[in-house]
């Protein structure tokens, strides 16, 4: 480098330190990448929660797509998705099955009846005895698997109407596309 | 002086609540040995708690710590191995449950990189000393040598009014 332009050096160094600090800033430090993506649904098999003679099983997961939501009627976050999981029930390319996670049945059962159900089947699991299995770490998290039964994404947080016309919907029509 | 008398009353509250919070969580487990319990205290301080981030399972009060502690005290209880259960977690939370990363390509940067940048910083500064030295030893000139003792002659001369 020639001589004149050395004192660009430390100015070339702090944008680049800029740069890359504002990548930092923008992500989400409580958005923890699942291990799981692109492995099968850990087994599992749950009382349903609005018939406890039903279960809830990984088999349920095989042969349509699924969301796969994870839940609580104490979960603020939750009810605030509700209304876009309501609208997304309509749509007959993927089943919406619930965890409802570490909750009171009598509640969670409440939050559908007063709310509305937009979940095919819900799986119980008061004691994050199952949740544990899929990494969760809290609500709501909703995990989207293939017809093979594998889980292809992780989304932490309540899904809007964003997230899903960026993020789910392709994803969703890619799934429907590979058969 | 009242300013320091409360800060130090609520750093000794602070003190005695985070005491509190960890008598709390290892009350609860009963162990066969101390030697247990050395170990299942060691094992969850390695923990992080994915909801409090900044926390370990040790030191977290978040009821999702509180479950990973039952889950990790029972797999101890069945006799598995601190690999075991280290590995069964991070299959299902990722590397990030652990306080130390792992040592792996995906983190080298991050174990070696300071070590990097101190041996740039270095190799700059050995280089900048040692290039220094090097113009400091030149002789002057003679054209230089007479300006410089005309600057010297100057400044010892009076000063005049209007400078």
């Amino acid at each position: 480098m020639s001589k004149s332009l050395r004192f660009l050096v430390p100015l070339i160094i702090f944008g680049a330190l800029v740069i890359l600090l504002m990548i930092g800033l923008g992500k989400d430090p409580t958005k923890v990448p699942s291990p799981l993506i692109g492995k099968p649904v850990p087994e599992f098999s749950l009382p349903a929660l609005t018939d406890p003679e039903r279960r809830v099983e990984d088999e349920d997961l095989q042969g349509e797509i699924s969301l796969v939501n994870v839940w609580a009627s104490w979960c603020v976050s939750c009810r605030q998705e509700h209304q876009a999981l309501m609208a997304l029930s309509k749509n007959s390319d993927f089943q919406i099955v619930g965890i409802n996670w570490k909750d009171d049945a009598q509640d969670a059962r409440e939050v559908l009846r007063m709310t509305g159900n937009p979940y095919a089947m819900n799986g119980h699991d008061p004691d994050n005895k199952v949740g544990l299995h899929w990494g969760v770490y809290g609500a709501p998290e909703t995990f989207v698997v293939d017809r093979q039964g594998i889980i292809r994404y992780k989304h932490i947080g309540p899904i809007t109407r964003e997230v899903w016309e960026k993020t789910l919907e392709p994803l969703v029509a890619k799934l429907k596309a590979e058969g | 002086m009242s300013a320091l008398i409360k800060s130090l009353a609520l750093s000794a509250l602070l003190l005695l609540g985070s005491g509190v919070a960890s008598a709390y969580t290892l009350e609860e487990f009963e162990f066969d040995s101390p030697e247990q319990h050395d170990e299942f205290r060691d094992l969850i301080a390695k923990l992080r708690c994915l909801v409090c981030q900044n926390e370990s399972l040790a030191g977290s009060q978040a009821e999702l710590a509180q479950d990973l502690r039952n889950e990790v005290y029972r797999m101890m209880r069945a006799g598995q191995s601190e690999d075991e259960i280290l590995d069964f977690l991070i299959e299902r939370y990722g590397d990030f449950v652990l306080y130390d990363p792992p040592l792996k390509p995906s983190t080298y940067l991050l174990w070696f990189g300071p070590f990097v940048l101190i041996g740039i910083g270095a190799f700059v500064v050995v280089r900048t000393l040692l290039s220094k030295k090097q113009t400091q030893d030149d002789p002057l000139s003679e054209a230089e040598r007479e300006r410089l003792q005309a600057l010297l002659d100057a400044k010892h001369a009076p000063r005049s009014p209007d400078s």
